[in-house]
């Protein structure tokens, strides 16, 4: 009776030693540049041709409220604006694969469900002198059904950076022509 | 037998809560465990730079935190402060889900000079460690086209 008493004792204390020794350190690439930097930040960037930093901020307010965010952050003087909005992250491939899990399985598993998808826009003057640059950056964070975060990610779909600065793009002439 | 089984169920039960208690609120507020004291911390995490455009320092610090995959939070002129978090999923696997790494940085004039200050939290625990810093300070060094000094 004893020693099958001890022996949970001994696993119990392994199991607490490893979980207290894994906890995660920061990486060491976290905060140095990397080759895909000089390509990020040429994906992210565009030089519009306005007289004002403002002019560029006012437009591209106005692309945020088109896309349905909410702006969290303003702050003109140094060109920043931020913006975020709530929206479903039901993804018919994970669906069907839950449906899958159920049917063989009896299994319920936890699909994506609700994301927040973040904006920072960060203008500044161009070092010619002429015109603004703009700096757009996307993040997600996405929720399955129980409520736990499932996914933490920056959005680098090239595809998504070119859509937006077309649409930037119309803002800024339609914010040019004051329509 | 059974009274002695009962008492170990107890000890452990007590040493379990005891355990529980060891990190308590305020040495989680004050984040004593990670035994640095605020003038070790500054020396880790401030430089000085030989400037003193305030505007362009802030909007460097912007730019830098951008190259390095951040998302600005927030960023104020006059107190010359900006919030950024960097969202991971370079390492995702089944036991790890991506990081969240949130950073501060503040700039002030200090004489001729304009003092640099960052701190930074990965996921839920506090940033002491002073390569990152390093590290961040070498990608503003290369934004700013100046040095960074250490702050005495």
């Amino acid at each position: 009776m004893n020693s099958i008493f001890r022996k949970p004792i001994v696993f119990l204390s392994i199991l607490s030693f490893l979980l207290t020794s894994c906890i995660e350190t920061i990486p060491p690439e976290a905060l140095v540049f990397n080759k895909d930097t000089l390509a990020n930040r040429q994906l992210q960037t565009r030089k519009f041709d306005t007289k004002t930093e403002k002019e560029l901020l006012t437009a591209a307010s106005g692309v945020l409220q088109d896309l349905g965010f909410n702006l969290d952050e303003s702050a003109p003087a140094v060109g920043v604006l931020v913006g975020s909005k709530n929206r479903d992250a039901t993804d018919a491939g994970q669906v069907a694969g839950a449906i899958v899990m159920a049917v063989l399985f009896g299994a319920n598993m936890a699909i994506d469900k609700e994301q927040k998808i973040r904006a920072s826009l960060i203008t500044r003057p161009s070092e010619t002198g002429k015109g603004h640059l703009l700096r757009v950056t996307f993040q997600r964070v996405v929720w399955n059904t129980q409520g736990v975060v499932s996914k933490i990610e920056p959005i680098n779909e090239p595809l998504i950076y070119q859509e937006f600065f077309e649409k930037l793009s119309k803002s800024v002439f339609l914010e040019a022509q004051k329509i | 037998m059974k009274t002695i089984l009962s008492f170990k169920k107890l000890f452990l039960v007590l040493s379990v809560f005891l355990l529980a208690s060891c990190e308590t609120t305020s040495s989680r507020l004050f984040d004593t465990s990670t035994n640095k004291s605020a003038v070790e911390l500054r020396s880790i995490q401030a430089r000085a730079f030989d400037t003193k455009d305030q505007n362009k320092t802030l909007r460097t610090i912007i730019a830098t935190l951008q190259d390095l995959s951040f998302v600005i939070d927030k960023a104020d002129m006059e107190l010359g402060t900006v919030s950024a978090t960097k969202l991971d999923s370079s390492n995702q696997s089944l036991w790890n889900k991506g990081y969240a790494l949130r950073m501060t940085v503040s700039s002030r004039p200090v004489g001729n000079r304009t003092v640099i200050r960052a701190n930074a939290q990965f996921n839920i625990t506090p940033v002491v460690e002073p390569k990152p810093y390093q590290d961040f300070f070498v990608a503003l060094e290369k934004a700013m086209f100046l040095t960074a000094h250490q702050v005495e």
